[in-house]
């Protein structure tokens, strides 16, 4: 057995789209917090985003997909909850991505993410999925979601 | 069962109870925005109990967090009874959610020192969650007291009607002690202080008065429970009692 997968894993892993918001990959949403070779197999380390997300189980099964359709089969997942996910962990490219998708990234001032006014009236805290909230553009006036900064 | 092992179960049945009384608002919110945000907020402490009563069954070693959850009688059922008082109107269920929130945020702050690595960390992640859930019913409440002449009455009336409960957020038992003393544990009579601040203000703000203590509830870090939490039992552990090997 060889640890020299570990890479591969992370690139795989890259390719792993987030089950709500396909456009953002389970790496770029920071969920995946490690990946390390202990005695003959890969433990990936996954953080859930929140505590009751339902979407944590679908990342472990499309990890596992992934993973076994590129013949990588010695490896087991692993819940961590310590250090606690933060939208602070996305980087300035994903944060672009959300905004081209239509969802406006988790920044302290909420921006429209078709007219990039920050004229926005919030609607609701809470959203369809538990890190985002539900606003208005009070310029163009299409509701938006803004992904939570927590 | 072990004096870690019970400490855990008190704090991850009063998230599972309230998780399951929270729930029973959806599709029944009064408008589609609240709706949402009262099933999400009942998805995060379902989220926290599961992270919980993972750990109980790890230091159980031999029932999985879901038996722990399902297969349990109301006796053994360690969660504040605040929790387990009916839902009511809006305004009910709201003040409810405001007193636990304030609650949970002091609690985990403290927890999250715990010298127990896992408490810790699920407190800390839990803390982020509820401050946010805080903010949510602090808004509320004031908009509430602070709104229409009824309105106001009514979440007086639910304020007065509920505050007996209040009593059990700062109760330290025997465990509790022993748990304080190992440094595992909160010292849940030193957090009424900041409670009653953030609830004063708060009340204030909206209009409302504190009501007075006078009798207040207690019993449930022996089991002892009001006669909701069999009614939610029913409804929560029916499936998997009269199906047990049900997969879904």
């Amino acid at each position: 057995m060889q640890s020299g997968k570990i890479e591969e894993i992370w690139t795989l892993l890259g390719s792993v789209p987030d089950p709500e918001i396909p456009v953002i990959s389970v790496v770029e949403l920071g969920v995946i917090r490690d990946v390390k070779f202990i005695n003959h197999e890969y433990v990936i380390s996954v953080t859930p985003t929140y505590s009751g997300c339902p979407a944590i189980k679908t990342f472990q099964d499309d990890i596992t997909t992934q993973l076994s359709q590129n013949n990588i089969n010695n490896f087991r997942i692993e819940i961590v909850y310590s250090p606690a996910w933060t939208t602070e962990w996305m980087s300035s490219e994903t944060k672009e991505k959300l905004r081209k998708y239509g969802i406006s990234p988790p920044e302290k001032i909420a921006q429209c993410p078709q007219c990039s006014s920050t004229r926005v009236e919030s609607i609701s805290e809470f959203g369809a999925t538990a890190c985002k909230s539900l606003y208005k553009c009070s310029d163009c006036l299409e509701p938006f979601e803004h992904f939570k900064c927590i | 069962m072990q004096d870690l092992e019970q400490y855990t179960l008190r704090i991850a049945d009063t998230s599972l109870i309230l998780a399951q009384r929270l729930s029973e608002w959806c599709s029944k919110g009064p408008t589609l925005e609240e709706d949402i945000a009262l099933s999400n907020i009942s998805l995060d402490l379902f989220g926290q109990a599961n992270g919980l009563l993972e750990y109980v069954s790890t230091l159980n070693g031999e029932k999985s967090a879901d038996e722990i959850a399902f297969k349990r009688n109301e006796r053994e059922f360690f969660n504040l009874q605040i929790c387990e008082q009916d839902n009511g109107h809006f305004g009910d269920t709201i003040i409810r959610q405001f007193l636990c929130d304030c609650y949970f945020k002091l609690f985990y702050q403290k927890l999250a020192n715990s010298k127990d690595e896992r408490l810790s960390a699920i407190a800390n992640k839990s803390l982020k969650e509820v401050v946010y859930h805080l903010r949510h019913s602090s808004n509320w409440v004031v908009r509430l007291g602070d709104g229409t002449k009824k309105s106001n009455e009514k979440i007086q009336e639910a304020l007065n009607k509920i505050w007996k409960f209040t009593g059990e957020f700062f109760e330290m038992d025997k465990l509790d002690q022993k748990m304080l003393k190992n440094k595992i544990g909160v010292n849940s009579s030193n957090i009424k202080k900041e409670w009653d601040s953030i609830v004063n203000k708060t009340l204030n703000t909206a209009k409302l008065n504190r009501p007075k203590d006078g009798y207040m509830m207690t019993g449930s870090k022996k089991g002892l429970h009001t006669e909701y939490l069999g009614k939610i039992l029913a409804q929560m552990q029916y499936l998997p009692r009269a199906y047990p090997n049900a997969k879904w």
